[in-house]
């Protein structure tokens, strides 16, 4: 099917309202879904003999930044009888300091390799994936603070007892060389460096 | 019949410092921890096959922190490994070592500046005895930490352990009794503005 075929589905299947926007002329061509019906609609996309997308390609967060105030997941999808592919999106209302992420239903119950990568979204951009069925973080630690691809993303400075930041990194860490008392000579090189200002 | 004997022409008793002892048993026996994290670990790894062959110099890889001499910290260092370095290091009896392998673990590499899951440096976990450079090393310079540090044990000496003098050099300064340190002589660091 092609993307028009797929759209009128949609619009056939779920009603005009599900299609929030859409931008046909792109090199990949993409629907923005309500984010609230993004599930029932790729359950349907799954399911039905006619689109029968098997495959789920890759799910994508992006961060648009603080100016733009805007989030989106986009979802590739691929039927690997039919050779057809679909791009998806949802659009979420980016959360500014001290309030609480962004959510989106979440497709693992359709793609189970939606699993991992709804996690490493919520690890690295920081969006929530409502029923999702073990919403942890998977690649930073447990502990980590922030979500690290985001725009405004600031470092912590410490994690567990280790300087987070390089700065001052020669002067905070390095080899000095072994204290004189030890060798007995004093170290020929020093890890101090001219830094420029 | 006595082989040192028919060798040497001399009477069977050989006579050496113990400190001289001990540091060549310790030197060509480095055990160190079969452990890698990332590409360094591949040319480790080759170092250790046939080709470059380190159980020559002694060096064969032991499976558990608790037989082992050396650690080699064979690439990047991530803040969710940096635990897990700490905890197999403090499994590891005196006299322990480390060789830092490859930029990663010297100073982060190509993670320096937005690396946000890198250690800035293995050195920030543990200490580090030798410092091989190489993005990664070949297995050449590995060999050439190994021998480097090789030459560190051999000065070492069990009148003065370097891990005591260490702790009392520590205490000394916490205590501002100012010795002759090469750390003594580093400024406070100045905030970054």
């Amino acid at each position: 099917m092609s993307f028009e075929e797929l759209k009128d589905f949609i619009v056939a299947q779920f009603g005009q309202e599900a299609i929030v926007s859409e931008k046909p002329d792109n090199l990949q061509p993409y629907l923005v879904l309500q984010t609230e019906r993004l599930a029932e609609v790729c359950l349907e996309l799954h399911d039905n003999e006619r689109t029968y997308f098997d495959f789920l390609a890759c799910v994508t967060g992006i961060d648009n930044g603080p100016e733009a105030g805007t989030m989106e997941v986009a979802y590739n999808l691929y039927s690997i009888p039919y050779d057809h592919s679909l791009m998806l999106k949802v659009i979420v209302p980016r959360n500014a300091e001290g309030e609480p992420i962004p959510v989106v239903p979440t497709v693992s119950h359709i793609w189970r390799t939606a699993d991992w990568h709804e996690r490493e979204i919520f690890d690295l951009v920081g969006i929530l994936f409502k029923d999702h069925p073990d919403m942890r973080r998977i690649l930073c630690s447990a502990d980590w603070e922030g979500h690290p691809l985001r725009k405004d993303y600031k470092l912590q400075d410490y994690y567990h007892g280790i300087k987070v930041p390089y700065d001052n990194h020669n002067e905070n860490s390095g080899f000095r060389g072994e204290p004189v008392q030890l060798t007995g000579i004093p170290t020929p090189f020093s890890d101090k460096r001219e830094k420029p200002s | 019949m006595n082989i040192t004997q028919d060798k040497t022409g001399e009477g069977g008793v050989i006579i050496t410092k113990l400190d001289d002892l001990l540091n060549w048993a310790r030197l060509t026996s480095l055990f160190p921890m079969g452990f890698g994290l990332a590409c360094c670990a591949i040319e480790m790894m080759g170092a250790y096959a046939s080709g470059y062959d380190l159980d020559r110099f002694g060096i064969i890889p032991r499976a558990s922190p608790r037989q082992s001499d050396v650690m080699i910290v064979a690439g990047t260092v991530t803040f969710k490994m940096a635990d897990r370095v700490r905890r197999l290091y403090e499994q590891m009896p005196e006299p322990r070592y480390v060789i830092s392998m490859g930029s990663c673990s010297n100073c982060g590499g190509p993670y320096w500046e937005h690396g946000y899951h890198v250690v800035k440096g293995v050195d920030r976990v543990i200490p580090v005895d030798v410092y091989v450079p190489g993005c990664p090393p070949r297995p050449e310079a590995l060999i050439g930490g190994f021998l480097r540090l090789q030459e560190i044990i051999r000065k070492e000496t069990i009148r003065a352990p370097r891990a005591v003098q260490q702790i009392m050099a520590k205490r000394a300064q916490q205590q501002e009794q100012p010795i002759a340190d090469a750390d003594t002589s580093v400024e406070e660091p100045t905030s970054h503005t």
